[in-house]
């Protein structure tokens, strides 16, 4: 009787051991989740639409830039909500699939950016970069905008930054001048 | 002794009680023509190693472990699966845009790299699925290679 009391016990145990860690995890993914405070009151414009997006984004480069863990997954919860209230519209079919599948693969980076540690941020930002790059070729921008490009990064990778100074987003305080411009947009 | 003695009881009964709570199971016979293995040309190792290592949460077919059978372990499994499906569907690898496939496989490939899939807490009941260091390079490599041919 013993035996059985003590096995019920530790069956118990673990499962109650179980469900916290589900818990927390639900609890982590929830706050990854928070993304309805942020779709602003935009006007109808398209384009505004996409500045918004580019917008999140220059606020997650600077936090990586920043080594800032926290506030970038912050940006990167805004950029959820913004890619998600993208109104696409007002293009033709063929650039309406294209962006689908961009703001499909972006939401999905800028989600694990929100809830992963800064070297799993980085790894996303390289992916997010690339899309949120095809997506400006697509919607334009008012701003000017230079492409620049790190060498050492994963083979090479590329950003996007309102300023021709590089700050390194991949490797932060690391290596912060690390890089060069690409390409400038509407110069 | 006999509060101690009432809550066994009680607890004993709930346990009994979650049995009979149904699960849904992640079963199917059939090959999917979105499957990864019929879109890309994935070499039979590799393939054999995303079976044994993968498929169990990242397919519509798990192998179940006899303990699934006991809840709450079931629910917990099912879960865990649903998330990984979620994530990542070998099965319906076809069906994500060229984007998306590029982007799985960049996530496959570091994901591996960095020693996070397959699970600890999976690996150390299947002991099988743990892959080794040879393993881990002709996944990565086959990975690499592939996005570069995208």
């Amino acid at each position: 009787m013993k035996k059985l009391k003590m096995s019920i016990a530790a069956v118990l145990l673990l499962a109650v051991t179980f469900t916290n860690a589900q818990e927390k995890k639900k609890m982590e993914h929830d706050h990854g989740d928070m993304k309805m405070d942020h779709s602003k009151m935009m006007n109808k414009n398209s384009d505004a639409n996409a500045e918004a997006i580019f917008s999140d984004y220059f606020d997650l480069k600077d936090a990586l830039v920043g080594d800032d863990t926290k506030k970038a997954a912050h940006a990167s919860t805004k950029l959820v909500a913004t890619l998600k209230a993208f109104d696409k519209s007002s293009y033709t079919k063929e650039q309406q699939e294209e962006l689908s599948d961009i703001i499909e693969d972006a939401t999905e980076h800028a989600e694990h950016i929100s809830e992963s540690a800064i070297d799993h941020q980085r790894e996303h930002f390289k992916t997010l970069s690339e899309d949120i790059m095809d997506m400006v070729d697509i919607t334009g921008t008012k701003n000017t905008l230079y492409q620049q490009f790190c060498p050492m990064y994963d083979k090479g990778s590329a950003w996007l930054s309102t300023s021709d100074e590089v700050r390194n987003p991949y490797y932060g305080s690391k290596m912060l001048k690390c890089g060069k411009v690409q390409k400038e947009i509407n110069k | 002794m006999k509060v101690v003695k009432k809550v066994g009881i009680i607890l004993l009964i709930a346990f009994v009680g979650i049995q009979f709570i149904p699960t849904k199971r992640n079963q199917s016979d059939v090959v999917p023509i979105t499957d990864i293995h019929v879109i890309y040309n994935v070499p039979k190792q590799v393939e054999t190693i995303f079976k044994t290592s993968c498929y169990d949460c990242h397919s519509n077919n798990t192998s179940y472990p006899w303990y699934n059978k006991i809840q709450p372990v079931a629910w917990l499994l099912e879960n865990h699966i649903d998330e990984g499906k979620s994530e990542l569907n070998f099965n319906e690898f076809g069906d994500y845009s060229g984007r998306r496939q590029k982007s799985k496989l960049k996530s496959i490939a570091s994901q591996i790299r960095d020693n996070e899939m397959p699970l600890s807490s999976y690996t150390i009941i299947h002991q099988d699925a743990k892959l080794s260091e040879k393993e881990r390079e002709l996944v990565i490599q086959w990975v690499d290679k592939t996005i570069e041919n995208l």
